[in-house]
């Protein structure tokens, strides 16, 4: 089996516990990403997936264990691997189109200021920011409009990997879902590779090709690789109606309310912990599909 | 009509009558000197007639005023020297001695706080040397450095030297974990990191130490030049206090005040300029 553009490899995170012993987050996690898929990790707080963004984005150190993009080692943060953090963190002192272009030109110093301007401008019409917004400063804008110019400063970057720390978390509902739709149309335009933390098990079927499930921490691992066996593009209207939305969502309730806490606190024993493939298609003859939630579930083996 | 006014308005016009009623009553309070008719033989013969030393009037003071600031530049002599001059040796030697310090402060504190050790090393030294007078330093810079001019200067810089420092460090650690996150990802260099992410983010902080330690350096000169004498308005207030010219003597605290705000006020405008919301 070929290795796939990014692979995690026996991932083991351990914080001192604070009463001289050690706490593991999660040991052993084992799982891959290919190239332009869109992954979404789901999980409950405290499970280790903020701590798995930040070792993927290499702003920290796992304790054992390696991440590998594109065959070469992950060491540090590098431009390579884009990040948009919950809280935006665009730099207050910098106008919006300001804090695009701080990112262009770290990405691409020889560049000419108008060509980098002209880029940070096309990234941000693709998120809708146009005209006399550019100029303002982050606190001049909605929460909305900030994550939007975090996202186009991301995507400006074309990063090989671009890591979403629950982008939309602080978000209400009714921009979150714009926000949505405008990150899959700026997603499909390019061949990126995203994987997302979030919370909101809709958005991610919206958005996601693969969603991984986290069990509960301590000791947490990475237990199921879902595929959303839903078309695209999608759209969050008609998504609802596809016969496989309501089989997948479902699973992946059933597997937050109950199983993430069975499934938690086992040691690895040494063991690669690999997630199990899990795809759920409705659509297929109806003999491979009976009313038991647990029977249609194809396990298959990495 | 006072609904018409705005706060400000209000404000200025309350301001006024203070200070015309704060005048009026100075101006009241004052003994007049009797005149020499009046007196009696008996009183002139004791020297009642002489003027008496007195604290003067302000329509005496506003007259000072009047003569001083329409010739500030002039000079005759050693001791007698227009204001003007005089406040200019006082900011010549608070802006050399400041900026000196600011020059070792601001790298030194963006040192302390980027670094633990750093802080953990230095914090013993800023801590005994803070609560120093600078004043104290004046013996010690006199007999070291031999010269009341550069010993004035090292007083300035060593009163203005800790504001900025420990804000600087305040700052500079201060700054949000996630904005050095993005220059991390962004590949910048550290050097990048320092002026582009960490010198804005903690702008607001420094420049306001740099505030205080304008005040304090404007404060400590007066008393450095009383000591060191020479030139400086320190020196004309204590001068024209030998000469128990007392309108001078008002007249040049007033005009320690107003340089001290216009000091101030510049400072202002800068913090404003680096001001950010979040």
């Amino acid at each position: 089996m070929s290795k796939p553009f990014l692979s995690i490899e026996r991932l083991t995170q351990k914080f001192p516990d604070g009463q001289g012993g050690e706490l593991t987050v999660f040991e052993d996690a084992t799982f891959g990403i290919e190239k332009g898929e869109f992954v979404c990790i789901l999980g409950h707080s405290g499970c280790g997936k903020s701590t798995i963004m930040n070792i993927l984005a290499g702003l920290a150190e796992p304790t054992s264990g390696v991440v590998k993009m594109d065959g070469f080692e992950v060491s540090g943060p590098s431009l390579d691997r884009g990040v948009v953090f919950q809280n935006y963190s665009l730099l207050p002192w910098l106008s919006t189109l300001k804090n695009v272009t701080f990112g262009v030109r770290a990405r691409f110093p020889d560049w000419s200021k108008a060509k980098v301007e002209e880029h940070a401008r096309e990234y941000l019409a693709m998120v809708g920011l146009e005209g006399d917004v550019v100029h303002r400063k982050p606190s001049q804008l909605s929460g909305g409009m900030r994550q939007r110019v975090s996202i186009a400063r991301a995507f400006a970057n074309h990063p090989k990997l671009l890591l979403l720390d629950e982008p939309f978390g602080a978000l209400d509902a009714l921009t979150r879902g714009t926000i949505q739709d405008e990150l899959l149309k700026i997603w499909g335009g390019t061949e990126q590779t995203v994987f997302m933390i979030t919370h909101d098990i809709d958005e991610a079927i919206l958005l996601a090709d693969r969603i991984l499930l986290m069990t509960n921490g301590p000791l947490a691992r990475v237990a199921e690789s879902v595929e959303i066996t839903i078309p695209r593009p999608r759209n969050r209207t008609e998504i609802v109606d596809h016969p496989n939305y309501y089989a997948i969502r479902n699973h992946l309730v059933q597997f937050l309310g109950q199983r993430s806490k069975e499934l938690a606190g086992q040691p690895s024993g040494g063991a690669d912990q690999r997630p199990t493939a899990v795809s759920i298609d409705k659509t297929e003859p109806p003999e491979k599909a009976p009313e038991d939630p647990a029977a249609p579930l194809r396990a298959v083996n990495e | 009509m006072t609904k018409t006014l705005s706060v400000n308005h209000k404000a200025a016009l309350l301001s006024i009558i203070m200070l015309v009623v704060g005048l009026l009553i100075w101006e009241a309070a004052i003994p007049a000197q009797k005149a020499a008719e009046e007196l009696t033989e008996y009183e002139r013969l004791t020297g009642g007639g002489a003027p008496k030393a007195g604290v003067p009037p302000p329509s005496q003071v506003l007259a000072k005023a009047w003569e001083q600031l329409s010739n500030p530049f002039y000079d005759a002599g050693p001791n007698d020297k227009g204001i003007g001059i005089q406040i200019g040796y006082s900011i010549y030697r608070v802006l050399t001695g400041y900026f000196l310090a600011a020059m070792v402060a601001i790298p030194l504190g963006f040192l302390i706080g980027m670094s633990q050790v750093a802080y953990k090393a230095f914090n013993p030294f800023i801590q005994v040397l803070r609560p120093i007078s600078p004043l104290a330093w004046m013996p010690l810079a006199l007999f070291i450095i031999q010269d009341s001019e550069a010993s004035a200067i090292f007083v300035i810089f060593i009163c203005s030297i800790w504001p900025m420092l420990i804000n600087t460090a305040f700052g500079v650690a201060g700054v949000r974990q996630d904005w050095v996150n993005v220059a991390r990802t962004h590949e910048l260099s550290p050097i990048k990191t320092a002026f582009t992410v960490i010198l804005p983010a903690a702008a607001p902080t420094i420049i306001t130490g740099m505030r205080i330690s304008i005040g304090i350096a404007w404060l400590v000169i007066v008393a450095a030049e009383m000591l060191v004498g020479g030139t400086g308005i320190g020196y004309y207030v204590w001068n024209e206090w030998n000469n128990l010219d007392l309108t001078s003597v008002i007249f040049s605290i007033l005009m320690i005040g107003v340089v001290g705000m216009l000091l101030d006020a510049a400072f202002g405008i800068l913090q404003r300029a680096v001001a950010y919301a979040e």
